[in-house]
């Protein structure tokens, strides 16, 4: 999976809400409220950088909180069971 | 006069934002369908906002937090200035969903809503097949056009939602329905049965499926799941069951005024699409702004929290699951909004519901005997209401 490249599938759309105070994903009719690691996790997804280079980038911005792949494949995974992204 | 901005400060604290907006920027249709939520007088109120007064809608509820847009109608094409609103939209930040029976729409104009920045268009059919589509659209072109407008949906690159209000009349061609949407690759298809609200609530003994049919059809769903899953493929389906054959209501719009704004034609805002038909005063976005609206109106704050609540809805262990259900619904069984949903077996009115059921089980009248949503009729009924 790590060098697997994570793209938002068409028609869902990122973006951060300040009246929520939380990053979301829109989509037809449908949004979800996601959490810190989530949308941090989706910030780095543009459709071109691989699962390891996400994982290297978020390990740099959050020092303290260690290894992050094994969180990281999990969401993903997760996400692309929800039909959110691809992974190619 | 309307105002654009918002005060941050006069926000009661414990009403959340408004973050779906619909705009029903129209009640004008060219199709008849006889299930539609708009309102039974809808032509008589002929006063649409302007382009002008739309923006300002648009906006507002975007500095309030709305991130979902809905375009609705009536058939939201036949307004002339929808790629305005739509680039406003887009420019605003929000995602926006047009809701179409398809009818008006060309290549052209899928095309420059998509460099407008629209993000998705729903398509509604009414049938598998051009022969009902057609008479339950009371349209002779209809399905043409609406095969039509799906495939340039597709080829625009938009996901495409397919939307199938289902009842007694093609609730049998549940996998014809689904081949179809196959065919078209869709990427999501809603079968939504019916709910009787507006013109669908004068013609609920002609269009509610009976329980064996719906049984049939849900079973039919299923199958068609496994189906798609062996295959891999990711058209979602979405069947929207029937709260009359429920025995607890449906949390409707999550609760009244709680996340959903609804700005009819005429500028009047509602907690939902529907609302409008209860004796109840809403008020007009042409008078006020949305923020004093959805945060102050006696409209908006009248079934917000529990204190409204009747028994035995208010000593209901289940009452922060449902809110009690419909008001609309209570409304239009019980002639009293206040009243528990009727759909809920702990209400003393459930009986209405039983006999709508009975009554399902030994319908006869056909498509030919229901009242088709068009102005003489809805002329009629302002006249006699």
């Amino acid at each position: 999976m790590m060098a697997q490249v994570p793209q938002l599938r068409p028609g869902f759309r990122f973006q951060w809400e300040p009246a929520q105070q939380a990053h979301v994903l829109l989509y037809p009719e449908g949004m979800v409220k996601l959490n810190g690691s989530a949308g941090a996790i989706l910030a780095e997804v543009d459709g071109e950088r691989c699962v390891r280079d996400i994982v290297a980038r978020l390990e740099q911005q959050f020092p303290q909180a260690g290894s992050l792949a094994g969180d990281v494949t999990d969401f993903l995974r997760d996400a692309e069971r929800q039909h959110w992204i691809r992974l190619s | 006069m309307m105002a654009a901005g918002v005060d941050s400060s006069d926000q009661a604290p414990d009403i959340g934002p408004p973050l779906w907006l619909l705009a029903e920027l129209t009640y004008r249709c060219p199709l008849q369908c006889p299930y539609c939520s708009n309102p039974l007088d809808y032509a008589s109120q002929d006063q649409e906002l302007t382009t002008e007064q739309w923006v300002s809608v648009l906006r507002q509820g975007r500095a309030m937090g709305a991130a979902q847009l809905g375009f609705s109608g009536g058939e939201p094409l036949v307004r002339q200035d929808l790629a305005e609103l739509i680039a406003e939209a887009r420019h605003l930040g929000y995602y926006s969903n047009l809701i179409t029976s398809g009818l008006g729409l060309t290549e052209a104009k899928v095309n420059a809503f998509r460099d407008a920045g629209l993000d998705h268009i729903q398509v509604s059919f009414q049938a598998s097949d051009p022969e009902l589509n057609n008479a339950v659209a009371g349209s002779r072109k209809a399905f043409e056009q609406k095969l039509a407008m799906a495939r340039a949906v597709k080829a625009a690159g938009y996901p495409m939602v397919l939307n199938f209000v289902i009842h007694r009349h093609n609730i049998h061609q549940m996998t014809d329905i689904l081949d179809l949407c196959r065919r078209l690759e869709a990427d999501y298809v809603e079968l939504a049965t019916c709910q009787y609200y507006g013109w669908a609530f004068q013609n609920r003994e002609g269009l509610m499926p009976s329980r064996t049919q719906l049984e049939t059809a849900e079973a039919a769903v299923n199958r068609y799941r496994d189906l798609l899953a062996d295959a891999g493929e990711a058209m979602k389906l979405i069947f929207v069951t029937p709260d009359y054959y429920e025995e607890r209501p449906k949390a409707c719009m999550n609760g009244w005024g709680s996340m959903f704004l609804t700005v009819a034609p005429d500028g009047t805002a509602l907690p939902c699409h529907s609302a409008r038909l209860l004796p109840i005063e809403f008020a007009n976005v042409r008078e006020q702004s949305l923020q004093s609206i959805w945060y102050h109106s006696p409209g908006f704050n009248h079934y917000r929290g529990d204190g409204w609540m009747p028994e035995p809805c208010r000593s209901c262990d289940e009452k922060g699951k449902d809110f009690g259900g419909c008001r609309c619904q209570a409304y239009l069984l019980t002639g009293n909004a206040d009243n528990p949903d009727p759909v809920c077996s702990k209400s003393p009115s459930h009986d209405r519901i039983l006999a709508a059921r009975r009554a399902a089980d030994h319908a006869t009248a056909g498509l030919e005997e229901l009242t088709y949503r068009n102005r003489h009729n809805s002329r009629l009924f302002y006249r006699t209401g």
